[in-house]
């Protein structure tokens, strides 16, 4: 037995094969041709090709691996675009005369040279992405199908490194694990690995040729790996394997399956987000959609306030790339323990009852309105609902809808379609408890959050550990204010959810349930265990 | 001819994704976009020239804008740079 050591990019064991995967070694001769117009349409032709694997890659890496993972293949594939580095290109063939395959290597490496000897290590590690789509393009014009070298079984890849585009074209169903010498913990292949859910070594400098065909163990909680290991070694490990996959099969089987109790009540099951770049998460885990997208990442991810068009392009991703789910946006929720500095919040006292979420929207009106225009263009694109937050009398809806009229109108002046969409309440606050009838009549839902209403009800600051002892997250109180909500909505034909953490409290999912919730949003990552207890549940017992 | 001064703000300087998006934008005026920043200039259209001028937070460029739709792509080109950058 050989033990090989690296570093880790994810927890989770992999036993099979190796199979030692080694890029087909293209000899690029220096030839003359003749005709180079023909050279000239070979070249272009498979940039263009390599254009469109790249904006498939991107897609195919959004979905495997979410948003941000997947940008690094837009990139690619404006990279291929560069009027500098064609016309280099070009030029060889032209004016040297020479063949495609010569002229893409010494151009494209030109360029990678020039990231390579950059200072900022950003741009340096841009040259591997020249280095990547010289790659692309050579496979081209050769023939190559990179996915061939994968082998026809199951097998832990093997490999010197891997490039972002290799790693996502890989065959999921026949990628045990990834073993290399070289990459980072932070490089995009990592990061894509760790998205896919593949267990992966880098920087194992033991990895060696010899090792194809073996039988190896990749322990990605020890980050090492055991090439030809012992029976007691193998048995041990694939009990652990074993216990890790038991648990994402029936959580797979779970996929495309209703939450549906044994006595056939069905419940919405859909997911929080922070962002766009979580819609992935939301499309793995068979959320029914999204039931709290914290519109706060358009804020704090930035330097100055966002503009509307900034603020439309995201919701519009999420609205655009999930319908006809529906996702439901909470409006801005600064202030208390999120602050901006852009905004230039006053300083309170106490700010958990200070200026926050609508309180301060309703003051900054322009400031909002910008964020409910951004919200009503993308409403034309998918299943929306629009959330308040924090709202304590109905006074606060009135104008909130108001304003909403008002951005309605500014819109269609300019031409915007505004399309269909919900309007919802968070219910946060014992106030906003005791008036639920009067605020469901109008609007369409109800979303309890359970965070603050815990907080408000038993006046314990929920980040104070000294308070733990005071704290019943399971509060009789809570538990009624959440009862008398569900049945307030019913009353008046609004639907009532729960996007807090106790929705995702699975020894309270019966409790809900008999209360007569009709949705829970929850992390995504808590869907599918979720599901597999309210299939669970009977409700005549 | 129109002329941009403007400081980099965001901290990561002139990325590839925001650079990409904004070459794509400038291909489709006409005008010539030159970017300076020191004694270096590129055409501003071109995003392996960009990228390699190696723009960080804190630097200045100047960039001049000349063509028939210079007054739109310069209003583009700020709106952007004040957005992204």
């Amino acid at each position: 037995m050989q033990v090989a050591t690296g570093k880790s990019v994810l927890n989770g064991i992999a036993i099979g094969k190796i199979k030692v995967y080694t890029p087909p070694k293209v000899v690029i001769s220096e030839k003359l041709v003749d005709d180079t117009d023909a050279e000239l349409a070979r070249f272009e032709e498979a940039r263009e090709k390599a254009i469109e694997q790249q904006n498939a890659l991107y897609e195919k890496a959004v979905i495997d691996a979410g948003e941000d993972s997947a940008e690094v293949f837009s990139v690619h594939a404006m990279m291929l675009e560069d009027d500098d580095l064609i016309d280099a290109t070009k030029e060889i063939i032209q004016t040297q005369k020479h063949n495609a395959e010569y002229a893409v290597k010494t151009a494209f490496n030109n360029q990678a040279r020039v990231f390579a000897e950059m200072d900022d290590p950003y741009m340096k590690e841009r040259s591997a992405d020249i280095y990547d789509i010289e790659q692309a393009v050579l496979n081209i014009l050769f023939g190559i199908d990179p996915e061939s070298m994968q082998g026809n079984e199951p097998a832990i890849l093997v490999a010197n490194d891997l490039t972002p585009s290799e790693t996502v074209r890989l065959d999921k169903s026949k990628l045990l694990g990834i073993i290399t010498r070289e990459g980072s913990l932070n490089s995009h292949t990592a990061i894509l690995a760790r998205s896919m859910g593949i267990p992966a070594l880098v920087q194992c400098g033991e990895v060696a040729s010899k090792w194809d065909g073996k039988i190896a163990i990749l322990d990605g909680y020890n980050a090492c790996a055991y090439i030809e290991p012992t029976e007691d070694l193998m048995i041990s490990l694939r009990n652990k394997r074993d216990a890790d996959t038991k648990q994402k099969a029936l959580l797979q089987e779970l996929k495309g399956q209703s939450n549906t109790t044994i006595d056939g009540k069905t419940i919405k099951v859909y997911a929080n987000i922070g962002g766009p770049s979580d819609i992935g998460l939301v499309q793995q885990n068979d959320a029914g959609g999204v039931g709290l997208f914290r519109s706060e990442f358009v804020y704090l991810n930035s330097k100055d306030y966002p503009t509307e068009e900034e603020q439309f392009n995201a919701y519009r991703l999420a609205v655009e790339s999930l319908a006809p789910k529906q996702v439901i946006i909470r409006t801005c929720d600064i202030g208390a323990d999120k602050q901006v500095d852009y905004m230039n919040l006053t300083k309170e006292e106490n700010p958990a009852m200070g200026c926050r979420a609508i309180r301060l929207c309703l003051t900054r009106r322009e400031f909002f309105k910008t964020q409910l225009k951004a919200l009503l263009r993308a409403s034309a694109y998918g299943n929306l609902g629009i959330m308040f937050p924090m709202i304590i009398s109905s006074r606060e809806l009135h104008e909130c809808k108001e304003l909403i009229q008002e951005c309605t109108a500014e819109l269609e002046e300019k031409g915007y379609t505004v399309g269909k969409y919900s309007i919802g309440v968070m219910i946060e606050t014992p106030a906003a408890v005791m008036i639920a009838d009067e605020l469901a009549e109008e609007c369409d839902f109800l979303s309890i959050g359970t965070n603050d209403l815990t907080q408000y009800t038993l006046a314990i600051d929920r980040q104070n550990a000294a308070l733990d002892p005071f704290l019943d997250t399971h509060h009789p109180a809570v538990l009624k204010e959440i009862k008398m909500t569900i049945e307030a909505g019913h009353r008046h034909g609004a639907w009532v959810g729960i996007c807090g953490e106790l929705g995702s409290d699975l020894t309270l999912t019966e409790t809900f349930l008999r209360y007569g919730v009709d949705e829970l949003s929850v992390n995504p990552v808590s869907i599918l265990p979720l599901r597999k207890v309210i299939r669970g549940i009977d409700l005549r017992k | 001819m129109k002329e941009i001064e403007y400081t980099i703000n965001d901290p990561n300087g002139i990325h590839a994704r925001p650079a990409g998006v904004l070459v794509k934008a400038l291909k489709s005026f006409n005008s010539k976009v030159t970017i300076f920043k020191g004694d270096k200039n590129v055409d501003m259209k071109k995003l392996l020239a960009l990228m390699g001028m190696g723009i960080k937070q804190g630097d200045t460029i100047k960039v001049q804008i000349e063509g028939d739709d210079e007054e739109a792509c310069a209003a583009e080109l700020e709106k952007s740079l004040k957005e992204n950058f």
